[in-house]
């Protein structure tokens, strides 16, 4: 019956292809426009690291300014840096699982070879947690240990990319770099890792690339360093040099937490309470106690990381597909009126309205699932668009098969959608006044 | 005159009459929503910058290793820069305008404790600065060279003696008074005094609200990084671009020659988003415009073939031409004024949605208009050739089919 149908489907609609690409070409136009922007929105929004979200927390300890709040339009937040002491303070937690402080730095890498001009390089100062906390993959070695973390050792993980402009993609672990004026011992190269959305620091833009040197975090202790985050300072202080950066009130460092239950996560917030509570004491954090432990995803959102002007945009593709919906249904309604004689002898010869029902509703699949196929190239096509016109969205608009599926889906969902009053419409005919006119 | 024969035509296919409403309606309320927010991209895009941004070249300079000498490599950087050919002025500078990274700090007016502070993005540059970026100056004067400090000054980290600072800056500190000659004190209480001030400049960021509030202090950055701004005579920067490159790449080799390209490169980069949103939209508009259209004349087309009777039939009582082609433009006509006024409310409607929930600016009504005339200019296109088709039907066909 199934293929009986189709059959009738096909001839159906081959017998006045215009309409029927006009149909076709509704539903693509409107599914591959709404899709375009869906894929760079989906990309945006959707979790970067999916199995462990919810048990990473951005730390916020909210150390700015009496006289008013850090951000202009979420006063209840906590600025999204630390200054380096709270941060250097908060490392000495046992409770957390994992934890690191993190910030990011410019290194000159200077090559041993002769052939290799000298390059820069963003590096990121970090603890040896960072790799498993964000389950970073090691293509040699690994992370550094506790004790070059103890003792701010001039260890170096690098990014694949480095490595290769420096090693020639060998093993590299026990060979040393220079960077700057300083030579760094190779504990680890890491493998191709690329999170959608850098969540973990989203201060220099969002879809930024992943650094490619990893160094401890505690050199920037004890070392002058480039830093080349954002530094936000709010009090009147005299800072001259790089240590009296560190000693200021400025907001520098990034923190996060693996906090596994919600006991612990209960205990760590304690903690920190209790740390701002003591530096009250000493004359710092007036504001009121506003000390924030937030999931990726909840990050994601404080950072606005789907602006407003993008969910504008998605809506407006949303209203689209709608507009080219009404206008498929006009067509097909038109053209089961035009079969209204057919269809009326077929039930005078005593098929049932089901039957007739189960059949056009099948032509209308048919023109979702080819209209799917033309969204899908046309949505492709929007997003290479969109790639010319966005320098970092070719890390987010890769297809994947949940993209692929809700395409093929949106397309038969909205063409059957189209055809269901059509084809209701065509059921209710009375044969008989059909039949008179042949 | 036949307006009732055509209420009743269009009543008796309400459910056609209602979809091609519609489907005016919500083409008309995408429409004028989309071309409002692309106008709205374009004009923030299109904002005077106060620069001369089509001939400035930008370059990075950075030093390493242990033999780098910062002022040294300046000066000689600025000899060699300012020899090339068609170049006008160069300045050092710490950061890049409209490139999106910058410093900002507040600034009072007075020395008064509850003086109110102003948020400055702040540059640190030399004497060439006003022609290197071809900006105006409206009062007072440029800096001279002697007033730059080198980044071996012992007071280099002290606030400037002398600023220059945009018009809108002087504004907000000195409530509109002349400001030259006049004090601009930082949160320490130093103070420098303002020299000149700029008609008008963008700051680093493109999106702040304050965007042209911007202070320039005649000093040199500290480190070992420095940027510099190179104005050429106009037609020549395409040329100087990798001129720069070599030039100062082969004039040091402790320090890395970064990111040459022009200053319009880095204004583009900064529009990036806004520009790719207007296309977007742009593209929208276009594409729902073309599928609306072709869905009328399908519409209209499949009704001119049900009527094929019954126009034959009036041609034959001896309606002319003309009359069936009216009587279809006219149909449209109604259907497309109808759908149109549904579409006014939902246009208003999706704008005050969109007004609410993520901070669009309110329609301005010119948009309205527009998108009314080109969806009846739409519609009476799109039926044309369907009603033209209507008029060839040969009355004989009535007396056929009968």
């Amino acid at each position: 019956m199934f293929f009986y149908n189709l059959r009738l489907a096909r001839m159906s609609l081959m017998k006045q292809p215009g309409l029927t690409a006009l149909m076709v070409a509704a539903i693509g136009i409107g599914v591959g426009a709404c899709m375009t922007i869906v894929t760079y929105v989906y990309a945006l929004s959707s979790d970067p690291i999916p199995d462990k979200s919810e048990e990473l927390f951005a730390v916020r300890l909210d150390s700015w300014n009496p006289d008013e709040p850090y951000w202009d339009n979420k006063p209840e937040e906590a600025p999204e840096q630390l200054t380096h002491r709270d941060a250097m303070a908060l490392l000495e937690s046992t409770i957390p699982t994992r934890h690191a402080a993190m910030r990011k730095a410019v290194y000159t890498v200077v090559p041993d070879s002769e052939d290799v001009a000298p390059f820069l390089n963003i590096a990121r100062m970090t603890g040896r947690d960072f790799f498993e906390m964000f389950q970073v993959p090691f293509l040699y070695g690994g992370s550094w240990d506790e004790s070059a973390d103890a003792n701010a050792e001039s260890v170096v993980v690098l990014g694949r990319e480095t490595n290769e402009k420096l090693f020639g993609d060998t093993n590299s672990v026990g060979e040393t770099v220079l960077l700057g004026t300083e030579r760094f011992t190779v504990v680890g190269v890491i493998d191709a890792w690329q999170p959608a959305v850098l969540f973990y620091d989203m201060n220099n833009g969002e879809t930024n690339p992943v650094e490619d040197i990893f160094v401890p975090f505690t050199i920037s202790d004890r070392r002058e360093i480039a830093g080349a985050g954002n530094t936000n300072c709010w009090k009147d202080e005299q800072i001259d040099t790089y240590w009296d950066l560190l000693q200021s009130e400025c907001v520098i460092v990034q923190f996060w937490a693996e906090l596994e239950t919600p006991q612990q996560k209960a205990e760590y917030q304690a903690w920190l309470d209790n740390y701002t509570e003591g530096q009250k004491a000493l004359g710092r954090f007036e504001r009121p106690t506003n000390n924030r432990l937030s999931t990726v995803t909840e990050w994601m959102k404080v950072n606005d990381v789907a602006s407003n002007e993008v969910l504008v945009v998605m809506w407006v593709g949303f209203l689209f597909l709608a507009a080219c919906l009404v206008n498929t249904i006009g067509l097909i309604l038109a053209r089961f009126i035009a079969k209204a004689p057919v269809i009326g002898l077929r039930r005078a010869l005593g098929a049932s309205k089901g039957a007739i029902f189960r059949q056009h509703l099948l032509e209308v699949a048919l023109v979702g699932v080819v209209g799917g196929a033309l969204g899908l190239v046309l949505s492709r096509l929007g997003v290479m668009g969109v790639r010319r016109m966005l320098s970092d969205a070719d890390r987010l608009t890769g297809m994947n098969l949940d993209l692929l599926f809700m395409t093929f889906g949106i397309a038969v969902l909205s063409a059957i959608l189209a055809g269901l009053y059509p084809t209701w419409r065509v059921c209710q005919m009375a044969p008989a006044g059909y039949l008179k006119t042949q | 005159m036949e307006l009732r024969p055509i209420l009743s035509a269009m009543w008796r296919n309400r459910t056609g009459s209602v979809l091609v409403a519609m489907q005016i309606a919500l083409t008309l309320a995408i429409v004028v929503n989309c071309m409002f927010m692309t106008k709205e991209r374009v004009d923030f895009v299109n904002r005077p910058s106060g620069m001369d941004i089509e001939n400035i070249v930008v370059a990075d300079s950075v030093g390493f290793g242990s033999d780098y000498e910062h002022d040294r490599t300046i000066d000689e950087d600025l000899r060699l820069l300012r020899e090339l050919p068609g170049v006008i002025a160069v300045s050092p500078t710490r950061s890049i305008p409209m490139s999106g990274s910058g410093s900002a700090n507040g600034f009072a007016g007075s020395r008064d404790d509850d003086a109110p502070r102003h948020t400055a993005n702040y540059y640190f540059v030399n004497e060439d600065i006003l022609d290197a970026l071809g900006v105006k100056l409206e009062s007072g004067r440029a800096f001279r060279d002697t007033e730059v400090r080198r980044a071996d000054d012992p007071d280099l980290d002290r606030l400037s003696p002398q600023v220059i600072i945009t018009r809108a800056l002087a504004d907000k500190l000195f409530d509109g008074e002349p400001a030259v000659g006049r004090l601009m004190y930082d949160g320490l209480g130093e103070s420098s005094e303002v020299v000149g001030v700029i008609e008008h400049m963008f700051g680093a960021w493109v999106s702040w609200s304050d965007f042209d509030q911007v202070a320039m202090f005649p000093r040199r950055t500290g480190g070992t990084q420095t940027r510099y701004l190179i104005r050429a005579e106009p037609g020549r920067r395409d040329a100087l671009v990798p001129l720069v490159e070599t030039t100062l790449s082969e004039a040091n080799r402790t320090r890395l020659v970064r990111n040459v390209r022009t200053m319009e490169e880095v204004v583009s980069n900064s529009y990036e988003g806004d520009r790719a949103i207007a296309t977007t939209l742009s593209v929208a508009v276009v594409l729902l415009l073309s599928v609306t259209g072709l869905g009328i004349v399908g519409l209209a087309s499949f009704t001119v073939r049900q009527r094929t009777k019954q126009i034959g039939t009036r041609r034959a009582i001896g309606a002319r031409k003309r009359d069936i082609i009216r009587y279809f433009l006219l149909e449209n006509w109604l259907m497309t004024t109808i759908g149109i006024v549904i579409g006014t409310a939902l246009t208003i409607g999706i704008n005050y949605g969109l007004a609410s929930a993520f901070e669009v600016e309110q329609l301005d009504y010119v948009f309205l208009v527009i998108g009314m005339f080109l969806l009846w200019l739409l519609g009476f296109l799109a039926v044309v050739a369907p009603a033209r088709r209507a008029a060839k039907v040969s009355p004989a066909i009535a007396t056929r089919t009968v």
